[in-house]
């Protein structure tokens, strides 16, 4: 997982490279609420294009971080989810609650990046 | 039923490291029907599930043992994932969209919904104090390419 603080704009942007099932969605669910919980970002933004695995593990950990995103009054967007993932998405009528788009909302903002990797 | 073209049981502690090794190695023996990268998703994702429901609630994080039993037909693949866990009180409760008994720990209810649309057909038997048996099937339809060469 990567994590991008865009102090200014008060954005967290968060890049998940790992598979998500029950197994790694603990972990990723910790480091995911320490950061919003101490950025209190006014948008989280959670791009999946480096995810290759997912089941339903991930449905809830979505409306998890929905549910603490929306708690420090920020708003979540989910983007770059492969079609396997979208699959799944849709079944849960996630799509309903949380915006998730095709594309990078914030390509260009690289030299305000302050970058984190664990 | 067509011929037999492989068999294959695995049995692995309820440990959830093995949701991973569970999927991976299901789709390594279901490769061998040459099926297509989203079919095998389908599988992974289904087995995956599977297998974290037995973890999860049918021993919920004690220790037990996970049986998957797979049998190959010429363009069908049968799985079966067995736990000796709690069982399934009401299994049409169970399988209704969205339902969970464990909400408070992030469980979205979708396994057994997710399990139902990405294979061709589910099967549930369970027990309540014996166990559960999830029997599933799914259609392999690329196998058989060199038929149509
Ligand atoms: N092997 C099992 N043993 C005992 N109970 C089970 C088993 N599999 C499923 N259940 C019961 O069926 C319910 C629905 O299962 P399902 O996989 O659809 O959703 P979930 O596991 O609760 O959530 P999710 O799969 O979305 O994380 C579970 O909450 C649980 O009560
Ligand atoms: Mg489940």
């Amino acid at each position: 997982m990567k994590v991008e603080h865009f102090v200014e704009e008060r954005i967290l942007k968060i890049l998940i490279t790992e598979e998500i099932d029950h197994h790694t969605s603990s972990k990723i669910r910790t480091r995911m609420d320490y950061e919003i919980l101490r950025f209190r970002p006014k948008k989280v933004i959670i791009d999946l294009k480096n995810v290759k695995f997912m089941d339903s593990a991930g449905v809830g950990l979505m409306i998890g971080r929905y549910k603490s995103v929306k708690s420090c009054g920020g708003n979540l967007e989910i983007e770059n989810a492969n079609s396997k993932l979208m699959k799944i998405f849709e079944m849960s009528g996630l799509p309903k609650i949380i915006e998730f788009r095709n594309t990078s909302e914030l390509q260009g903002f690289s030299n305000e990046i302050e970058s984190i990797l664990i | 039923m067509e011929n037999l073209k492989n068999e294959m049981k695995l049995e692995f502690l309820s440990k959830s490291a093995n949701e991973s090794f569970a999927r991976v190695t299901i789709a390594a023996f279901a490769a061998q029907l040459d099926p297509t990268i989203e079919e095998l998703a389908d599988i992974k994702t289904s087995v995956s599930e599977a297998v974290t429901n037995a973890i999860v609630h049918a021993y919920s994080g004690s220790e037990g043992i996970i049986k998957i039993h797979s049998r190959l037909y010429e363009n069908l693949i049968e799985i079966e994932v067995i736990d000796t866990g709690v069982g399934i009180e009401n299994i049409e409760e169970a399988k209704t969209p969205l339902f969970t008994t464990k909400g408070s720990l992030e469980r979205s209810g979708m396994g057994f919904t997710i399990m139902e649309s990405f294979m061709d057909e589910l099967k549930v038997e369970s027990v309540v104090g014996l166990g559960t048996k999830i029997y599933m099937k799914k259609k392999i339809k690329s196998s058989g390419k060199e038929l149509s060469l």
